[in-house]
């Protein structure tokens, strides 16, 4: 069964259901208010669907919420508009490590790894206030791949970021699916972007999926008329 | 009743009470910080709890416990006094701990009217941190007291305000700490409670000097407030950044 999710009259997800494999880039695309920020945080455990269930390593996340955070912890979701919180750049990538009781030796050298990956060298001393949006969406990403996570949930990552920062971004999450096999779901609004990094592609319309398929497929001969329309509005011409 | 000339002489004696170190003076005053900074702590402890307990968690009769505690910061201190005192005094329920006209009896009926105020600021504090934030917290993947900490670390100046307001009722507060204190010199004898006495008793000088250690007390707390405020948006508190060496 997929996941069905309302908010009080109105249902948002409509038995949806998607499936991402390790080391691979799947995308969910569609329109502001499809629901795509809605599957991602029930995906990610953080708000309960009304109907249906996340299957992760082939086991079920329901359950009492010990056993959900031991699921939660093998994914990260990265939020739309990047959230930091109050505490210096380098603290903002080591908070979800240490909130789980890593050994600090062990922080401190994979906070230098994604440090580098994520070109945030000259920023770990730096108040999350003064960063710019695609900085703070490089420090955002650095926090999810830091901890190493299975399902990396991503909310268009680069809404806020110019070119130079969504190269960055965009490779980092490359090198996180093809070196560590995680798994990532990505919802974008930009066709282009899918293209680069998603193998697969859904496109969500009003809560439910219309269509699934190779991302090249789906966005050059899409079958639905509601994908046609919205892939036809994206591209450039 | 005095005129502006007794007032000014009245603060400049007062101010060389305060310069010569005046022993009442200072008697009087530790004697006011040590209790109201108790209350405070305690205050603190008791009420950032109540607040993160009221703001995260959910259950039956949430809200009436919350219109409660907003109802109790406006708590009339005579009222607390005469409940305290007829509940210590010794035909009174709680009158074998023999705590009238103790210092800790000030303590408690300060308490009492401290946790309200702190209960509902940290409320109020924690209820400002934007949900998208106390779910980014969630998929930490954090323990629930981890959890906590961090968002109360979000809601840290909040905290602080509340601490210094729960912190700045308490030394002023008078009329609670007479009842249950009894005002005894040199055992009960607070700035308060002092200054109330020498009015009466028309020893103005005295009076003016022990009302200008109020206000620069809370002068004082204020400057700190400023201060921590200044340090801590810059960095984090040691409880999130806490090392841990040992095996994981």
């Amino acid at each position: 069964m997929g996941i069905t999710k309302w908010f009080e009259n109105r249902t948002v997800l409509k038995s949806v259901s998607l499936e991402v494999d390790e080391g691979c880039i799947s995308a969910i695309m569609g329109p502001n208010g499809a629901g795509k920020s809605t599957l991602l945080k029930i995906t990610a455990l953080i708000i309960e669907p009304s109907e249906g269930e996340v299957v992760l390593d082939g086991r079920s996340c329901r359950g009492p919420e010990d056993q959900r955070r031991v699921q939660r912890r093998k994914m990260a979701l990265v939020f739309q508009k990047p959230v930091l919180f109050n505490m210096s750049v380098e603290d903002n990538v080591s908070i979800g490590l240490r909130a789980r009781g890593v050994q600090d030796r062990v922080v401190r050298d994979r906070v230098d790894e994604i440090v580098v990956l994520l070109a945030l060298a000259d920023l770990r001393r730096r108040d999350p206030k003064t960063l710019s949006g695609g900085e703070a969406q490089r420090v955002a990403l650095a926090r999810a791949l830091v901890m190493r996570p299975k399902l990396l949930l991503l909310d268009e990552p680069t809404a806020s970021a110019d070119p130079n920062n969504a190269s960055i971004i965009e490779k980092a999450v490359m090198t996180a699916a093809s070196e560590r096999g995680c798994g990532v779901l990505l919802a974008t609004h930009n066709p282009q972007q899918a293209r680069r990094l998603a193998k697969e592609t859904a496109f969500l319309f009003d809560g439910q999926i219309l269509e699934t398929g190779p991302t090249d497929s789906l966005l050059s001969r899409p079958k639905d008329d509601r994908t046609r329309g919205y892939v036809s509005g994206m591209m450039p011409r | 009743m005095p005129g502006w000339d007794e007032i000014l002489s009245g603060m400049v004696h007062g101010l060389q009470l305060i310069l010569s170190g005046d022993p009442g003076v200072i008697q009087i005053t530790l004697l006011s910080l040590r209790v109201s900074g108790g209350a405070t702590l305690l205050g603190a402890l008791v009420g950032i709890s109540l607040g993160a307990l009221l703001s995260l968690a959910d259950f039956r009769g949430r809200t009436f416990v919350v219109a409660l505690v907003n109802t109790m910061t406006g708590l009339p201190p005579v009222v607390v006094g005469l409940v305290l005192y007829l509940l210590l005094s010794s035909s009174g329920p709680l009158g074998f701990l023999k705590l009238l006209y103790t210092p800790e009896a000030m303590v408690v009926a300060q308490l009492i009217m401290v946790i309200p105020i702190v209960a509902s600021i940290t409320l109020s504090a924690i209820s400002s941190v934007d949900q998208e934030t106390k779910q980014a917290v969630r998929s930490l993947g954090a323990s629930p007291f981890r959890e906590l900490l961090i968002i109360l670390n979000e809601a840290r100046v909040g905290l602080l305000t509340s601490v210094v307001v729960g912190f700045g009722s308490a030394i002023s507060e008078v009329g609670a700490i007479m009842m249950v204190g009894g005002n005894l010199l040199g055992h009960t004898r607070a700035l308060t409670t002092a200054v109330v006495l020498l009015t009466n008793q028309g020893e103005f000088a005295q009076a003016i000097a022990l009302g200008m250690v109020l206000l620069a007390l809370g002068f004082s707390v204020n400057v700190l407030l400023m201060f921590l405020r200044g340090e801590l948006f810059s960095g984090t508190l040691p409880y999130l950044t806490a090392r841990r060496s040992g095996p994981k």
